[in-house]
């Protein structure tokens, strides 16, 4: 019954109506194409042999397939150290932004903290303004925070919209839960550790994966922060390989690609080098987006609410 | 009856003192850097401490507008800044055109598919971004293969490296990172109109414009009215990471927004002085700019977004 009259529905469309469906099909077939291809170019030309992805010619499927270039990645120079800085700072980041978001979003729902109102304000006006970014890399300096591992983690441990994110959802919970608990003498750290977390999860798992995201991509503070190169992530090595790659290919344009072409399949070139670490890179957001895109999304939208 | 009142007021204070660390963090790391703004008083050369810098005043403010190089090189430097924002602000209502024609597709997963392939962009760097583009308009890169197969250009096209045009193609970047992501507010706003409208808009004998037109925008309007406040409040603010990364000695002149400026006067030639004196022009300008928004948002729509 119902099948029919949806049926019926669509026989009344209008042409106008069906054009309207037709192009927006088209525009966003599009759109999602020049999303998606230049990911799938760059990793068709990691597999495909290595004299060809250098001259450019694997445009939409590979070539002479192998996986050497991954093997090799392990030994190019540096990588690995990168790899373990990004890892770490992804880690020791996130934990350190989740449990602080998660601590102070339940302490700023206390209506009976001394001055809530300033501080939680105090915090959240660190959304609106900065000093800018020299002033504060003088001041990381003068607090031996350059070329320091804890230069990465404690400016970013107080994160005022993971703390807006956390307060919204705390204040959401009936007041009741915690009036019981301390009827029954919990103290206010008992209160946050035996109900509030296992209550909050969601919130924390929002913010775990913004923070995650942010501390894997971040590749500003590296770059006023630290000269040491045995503390570059890998954003900052992969920039690396792309600025030489952009002004060798500045300079020898087109007399490159004629001497590269000679190479072997599977030795190393400053293409195959470059685009396998960028799928290296890319990879983990790959992997984890599709799977967590309704917690961002629920992020965004109690930081609309909010913002 | 005293000690009644005591107990509730260390209890009070107890609980600031659990925060007390977490505040600390926050005035040493957010707060304290304004005191950095002192430099722009001083004659501060980076190998001599800062006790060594002799107070210059003003000098530094007045070289922004006086010394000839300094100008010329400002000016160009605004031009980029107000151009890109000007840009980004003219487009700020695509990401609701896309939301809107997004919601017309009734094929639930190719809308979920288009959703999710778009907002993915967001979630990489801008490194990984330059790479992308890099991979893909380099001289052996897969643009250049293809016009030359198609027989259009005769010799490889070093997009990336050209003076030309380089607000607009640095937009387009900036809308490929972020179209999708921006969409997602206003497709949360969509599905939360009131279906009866629709309904009612179909007995009517409504077409799906007439419906776009007369009960999803309007609708709309408060969300797009709030984040172009926003990003009227941001126009300086367009971050230096994005242009950092495209940045090259071809481009440089019209790729040098405001913040890489700034970043640019210290890190690249060592005049941290002058760079302070201009990210606090910039900082005091900002505040000024989002608190106006804030305020012609409170009066127009009654609503602050602070």
């Amino acid at each position: 019954m119902s099948k029919v009259r949806v049926k019926t529905a669509k026989m009344h469309q209008s042409f106008g109506d069906r054009m309207v469906s037709l192009v927006c099909y088209i525009v966003f077939s599009i759109c999602a194409l020049f999303c998606l291809y230049p990911f799938y170019y760059i990793f068709i030309n990691t597999i495909s042999a290595n004299d060809l992805s250098s001259r450019g010619v694997i445009l939409f499927w590979p070539q002479g397939i192998h996986l050497k270039n991954y093997a090799s990645a392990l030994g190019i120079d540096g990588l690995f150290q990168a790899a373990k800085i990004s890892v770490m700072r992804t880690i020791i980041g996130t934990a350190g932004t989740v449990s602080a978001s998660a601590f102070l979003g339940f302490m700023f729902s206390q209506e009976k903290m001394w001055h809530r109102k300033l501080w939680y304000r105090l915090i959240v006006a660190t959304m609106y303004f900065n000093a800018g970014i020299i002033p504060w890399f003088l001041i990381m300096k003068n607090l031996h925070l350059t070329n320091n591992f804890w230069g990465y983690i404690l400016p970013v441990i107080v994160s005022p919209f993971h703390i807006v994110l956390t307060k919204t959802f705390v204040e959401s919970i009936p007041k009741e839960l915690q009036e019981a608990a301390e009827i029954d003498g919990a103290g206010i750290m008992t209160v946050f550790f035996k109900i509030m977390i296992p209550v909050i999860k969601p919130i924390m798992a929002t913010v775990a994966i913004f923070a995650a995201v942010n501390q894997w991509n971040a590749f500003q503070d590296t770059l006023l922060l630290v000269t040491d190169t045995k503390l570059y992530p890998l954003q900052f090595v992969l920039y690396q390989y792309l600025n030489q790659a952009s002004s060798l290919s500045a300079l020898a344009n087109t007399s490159s690609s004629s001497s590269l072409a000679a190479a072997a399949a599977t030795t190393q070139t400053a293409t195959s080098i470059r685009m396998t670490i960028t799928v290296i890179v890319v990879l983990p957001i790959m992997m984890v987006y599709p799977f967590f895109q309704k917690y961002f999304v629920k992020g965004i939208m109690i930081g609309a609410v909010k913002g | 009856m005293f000690h009644k009142i005591d107990k509730k007021k260390w209890y009070s204070i107890k609980l600031f003192l659990f925060v007390l660390p977490f505040i600390a963090l926050v005035l040493l790391f957010s707060y304290y850097p304004l005191y950095g703004w002192l430099y722009a008083f001083y004659d501060y050369r980076p190998p001599r401490p800062f006790s060594d810098a002799e107070f210059v005043g003003l000098k530094w403010f007045k070289s922004l507008v006086e010394n000839p190089v300094k100008v010329a090189q400002l000016w160009q430097v605004l031009k980029n800044t107000f151009a890109m924002s000007g840009i980004t602000l003219g487009t700020s209502w695509l990401p609701m055109f896309f939301a809107v024609f997004l919601n017309e597709i009734k094929c639930v997963p190719f809308r979920k598919f288009v959703q999710t392939v778009t907002t993915l962009p967001n979630f990489i760097s801008w490194v990984l971004v330059y790479s992308v583009a890099f991979s893909l308009f380099n001289s052996t890169g897969m643009m250049n293969t293809l016009l030359l197969n198609l027989g259009l250009i005769k010799e490889p096209v070093l997009f990336l490296q050209s003076s030309e045009h380089v607000w607009l193609t640095q937009w387009l970047w900036l809308t490929w990172k972020n179209l999708g992501w921006a969409a997602i507010m206003y497709i949360a706003a969509i599905s939360s109109i009131d279906d009866e409208l629709f309904q009612a808009a179909k007995v009517d004998g409504a077409t799906r414009m007439q419906m776009i037109r007369y009960i999803t925008i309007p609708s709309l309007l408060p969300t797009f009215f709030v984040l172009l406040m926003m990003n009227i409040g941001n126009f300086l603010s367009n971050g230096m990471e994005q242009y950092y990364v495209f940045q090259n000695a071809f481009n440089k002149e019209s790729i040098q927004v405001l913040d890489l400026y700034v970043y640019n006067l210290a890190m690249g030639s060592g005049s941290y002085s002058v760079s302070v004196a201009l990210s606090m022009l910039k900082s005091v300008v900002s505040v000024i700019l989002l608190v106006g928004a804030n305020a012609v948002s409170k009066l127009t729509r009654g609503e602050s977004f602070l």
